[in-house]
């Protein structure tokens, strides 16, 4: 244990980081526009992965609306509402996720949490958020060209994707294939950036195992992301040659409604192949960060040391490595050789045992600590509860044999919105309310924010709880109606009919959020430089918000882990990373805020 | 403390919810009683830890819960219960993922003498073909798909003279004997779903995939399509009757075979 770097004094001598050239802005439009802060590129982001948020928001109304009250409403037809799904199911993963995880939360912490002035790349930085934001304008487009989005579901599987009995085939498959490849091409721009600035840029006495674990999950996922969205990235040139120059990468011999078509010799399974070789290490591209990121809102708001540092850094890296030899568990049932059924089921549920730890361990950071239930670690806590609960689920579906009746049910909707959507929303929330703070230099409301976390998390899990035994039912997912079955009861369609009232009492709570967020940007309360007394160094920056180059003359030095609370023989409960030695002689004094 | 009772009564809620939900899987009518018995089985081990997490969860928020003066405990490791943790979680996957394996091996094992028959997909309805007297299905290909000829069979074949072709009707099925069922789809992807048989598998045009089950209950039971293939996915239904060995013999005799079929026109 004594080489760990928690209770060690001193900076480690590490190479000296050299001061980096910054391109400063001249004017308004370099400041707030075409910036080269990683800051501002990180609130650009975020502002934009919540304006195309609110667009799945919206789609996931409607879908419920026909879910709910089935034929009620006339412009619900089923190509809208495959349309819907598939939009939603898209921008959630993609657009908002991913990019509001990496993209926002990645440029704003990597160089402050680190000690670095920006981005090593700042100008590639730049240009990964306006391609971007070019992805999210031709996915947009998609919905205003003739015969609109695409509806073949976000799995996009030919060769269902490019034929004719699929809404928006026409435009709206290609568009939605240019706007993935965009979007991988300007994630990898600002991905090389973060996995370099992580490596080389960190301020002296930053070790690795000195990073917050906010900087590991985000790190960790990144480079998992840049092994594999060229999966996809190739899944999707492939496909639209087929589509557009008629190659048959995917397309067997098929029949179309009794046309005989011109392909042959293609394999639709390796586009699933593809497609979750990417899709599977993707759900951990958006939970690494939420891992990271809530381990450091519960340590903060519990003022308790993070337990088990060490072991929460190796589950990172064994999860990230694992998620690279579970894809084919998305397909039991695609008709692949079943000999790989044993496979991927051991390697699935192996990974389970790295998730518990994490799990033990947030549980354990609470255990003996000094709990405050500000809305940050409300939405910490709401988070355990729902990976939790998704996480199990997912226990029944790595399980080969057990996989098989409920695949493609509703019981797999519920688990990956309980463990991919829920959860990690409860964190990208939690982690607004905390760093809003530094940001802005106004604290959210946390009257508002209480109301939001209790009506978002009791909401949602009273959406997705049930939903499990619809799918145990057999209700099948992806339906535009179940329709007449003989072992669907009239009482599930009341169960519908209730999700969906309560979906669109959830989304409602958001729009709360959104008020919050301006309203506080003006009458939120003042929040000082380090309003949490947190010990990592974004709160210990000469100005908040932060300029550019976030320290002012001097870089910070780091003498310490990130999670020294209530050290024993220090009166103050936090100790800050680049504080040199406890304050023994301030102890009278008892504050000790810099 | 109303933030650890609410995620109590989140727990309790979850727990009092799964015994009295009046949705719970339809009645099985194959042999795959294991399945269910290993999902049971999950339910109990993962319903378990999710109430011990929840609940110590609470336990904590409201034992440890700030007050004034308070202070935590500086503890950045405890080996011996990290391990023990660590320990105790693989000892419940493992006892998930065995029998989960072991009922896998049985469920891709087809008993040598189980009947092949052929369920078809395409946008969007169903088509079954059984084998004739000779017990054999013929050789199909997607190119010779026409009006005159729905399912592809090679003409030339004399395996395949004798099948019998089902279009837009009902397959039945004799009670007690194990089904291989052969997948083709000669469009879309497509999924040969009837939950009161637990099994499934994906159609993937180019391919035929297969599963095997046993049908152990008479009756009519659903057939739906479990995997997204275009905008009349929901509607892709047809029907599958489970019926005694007599009954099944009866409706046989009624059916006509692909050679009858192109003789007629």
């Amino acid at each position: 244990m004594s080489e760990l770097a928690h209770g060690a004094d001193g900076p480690i001598p590490a190479a000296e980081v050299p001061e980096m050239e910054l391109p400063h802005p001249h004017g308004w439009w370099t400041t707030y526009v075409f910036s080269q802060d990683a800051k501002v590129i990180g609130i650009q982001y975020s502002l934009t992965a919540l304006a195309i948020g609110m667009v799945a928001l919206v789609l996931s109304w409607l879908m419920r609306l026909q879910l709910g009250f089935p034929g009620t409403f006339s412009f619900i037809d089923p190509q809208a509402y495959y349309q819907f799904i598939t939009m939603h199911g898209m921008i959630m993963v993609v657009y908002l996720l991913t990019a509001l995880f990496l993209g926002g939360f990645g440029n704003y912490l990597i160089p402050l949490m680190l000690g670095a002035r920006d981005m090593v790349f700042p100008f590639v930085n730049m240009l990964s958020y306006w391609i971007y934001l070019l992805a999210v304008l031709v996915l947009v487009a998609s919905f205003f060209v003739p015969g609109g989005p695409t509806g073949a579901g976000w799995t996009l599987y030919p060769p269902q994707a490019i034929l004719t009995g699929t809404p928006g085939r026409d435009w709206g498959i290609v568009l939605m294939l240019v706007s993935l490849c965009l979007f991988i091409a300007g994630f990898t721009m600002g991905g090389l950036n973060y996995v370099v600035t992580v490596l080389q840029a960190r301020t002296r006495g930053m070790t690795l195992m000195r990073m917050p674990l906010t900087i590991w999950g985000i790190l960790t996922a990144t480079v998992m992301a840049l092994l594999a969205f060229p999966a996809l990235f190739v899944g999707a040139v492939m496909l639209l040659l087929d589509r557009v120059l008629g190659t048959s990468f995917f397309m067997p011999t098929l029949v179309e409604m009794g046309q005989q078509l011109r392909y042959g010799g293609g394999s639709p399974i390796l586009f699933q192949h593809l497609f979750w070789f990417f899709g599977h290490p993707e759900v951990y591209i958006v939970a690494l960060p939420a891992f990271g990121i809530v381990s450091d809102l519960i340590s903060t708001h519990a003022r308790r040391n993070i337990f088990g540092y060490r072991m929460m850094v190796w589950a990172i890296v064994v999860i990230g490595a694992l998620s690279f030899v579970v894809w084919a568990h998305h397909m039991y049932v695609s008709g692949m050789h079943p000999w790989f059924g044993f496979f991927f089921a051991t390697t699935t549920l192996i990974i389970a045992i790295p998730t518990a730890i994490k799990v033990y361990n947030w549980l354990l950071t609470l255990w003996h600590g000094n709990i405050h239930l500000n809305v940050p670690m409300l939405f910490a806590l709401g988070f355990i509860v729902t990976f939790v609960n998704g996480g199990l689920t997912g226990l029944f579906l790595g399980n080969v044999v057990v996989d098989v009746p409920l695949s493609d049910t509703m019981f797999v909707v519920a688990h990956f919105h309980m463990v991919m959507g829920v959860a990690p929303v409860m964190v990208i929330f939690g982690g607004m309310y905390h760093w809003y703070p530094k940001v802005t230099g106004r604290m959210l409301d946390s009257a508002m924010g209480k109301v939001h976390f209790w009506v978002t998390f009791l909401g949602a899990y009273a959406i997705f709880f049930p939903m499990h035994y619809l799918g145990l039912l057999g209700v099948p997912r992806r339906y535009y109606e179940i329709g007449e079955t003989s072992f669907v009861p009239a009482s599930a369609h009341d169960l519908n009919a209730f999700i969906s009232v309560v979906a669109l009492v959830v989304g409602a709570a958001q729009m709360l959020f959104l008020f919050n967020l301006i309203w506080s940007l003006w009458h939120g309360k003042d929040a000082g430089p380090n309003p949490w007394r947190a010990t990592t160094l974004e709160w210990q920056t000469p100005e908040t918000p932060p300029g550019h180059g976030n320290w002012g003359r001097e870089l910070p030095v780091v003498y310490r882990w990130a999670y020294d609370y209530a050290v024993p023989g220090v009166e103050q409960d936090f100790v800050p990373q680049n504080q040199p030695l406890p304050p023994r002689a301030q102890v009278a004094k008892g504050d000790a805020t810099p | 403390m109303i933030v650890a009772l609410i995620f109590v009564l989140v727990a309790v809620g979850s727990v009092v919810f799964h015994l009295l939900s009046p949705w719970w899987w339809t009645p099985i009518a194959s042999n795959w009683t294991y399945i269910d018995a290993t999902i049971t089985m999950t339910f109990w081990i993962t319903g378990g830890v999710f109430v011990a997490v929840v609940l110590f969860l609470a336990y904590c928020v409201f034992r440890f819960r700030a007050v004034p003066g308070g202070r935590a405990t500086y503890e950045p490791e405890n080996k011996r219960l990290e391990v023990w943790l660590t320990v105790a979680t693989a000892l419940g996957v493992a006892a998930m993922l065995a029998p989960g394996l072991f009922v896998w091996s049985r469920y891709i094992s087809v008993p040598a003498h189980a009947t092949e028959i052929e369920v078809v997909g395409q946008q969007w309805r169903w088509s079954y073909r059984l084998p004739g007297p000779d017990g054999r299905l013929g050789a199909v290909e997607t190119r010779l798909i026409g009006p005159d000829n729905p399912l592809g069979l090679v003409p030339g074949d004399a395996a395949g003279q004798d099948d019998i072709i089902i279009e837009a009707e009902d397959l039945h099925l004799p009670i007690g004997r194990p089904v291989k069922v052969l997948l083709r789809s000669i469009d879309v992807l497509h999924d040969f779903y009837v939950p009161e048989f637990r099994a499934k598998m994906d159609m993937v045009p180019g391919s035929v995939t297969y599963f095997w089950f046993t049908p152990t209950r008479t009756g009519t039971f659903d057939v739906l399509c479990a995997e997204l293939c275009g905008s009349g996915h929901s509607m892709m239904r047809s029907r599958v009757m489970v019926q005694t060995a007599a009954d099944y013999q009866a409706w046989l005799e009624g059916q006509r075979s692909f050679a009858q079929l192109a003789n007629r026109k």
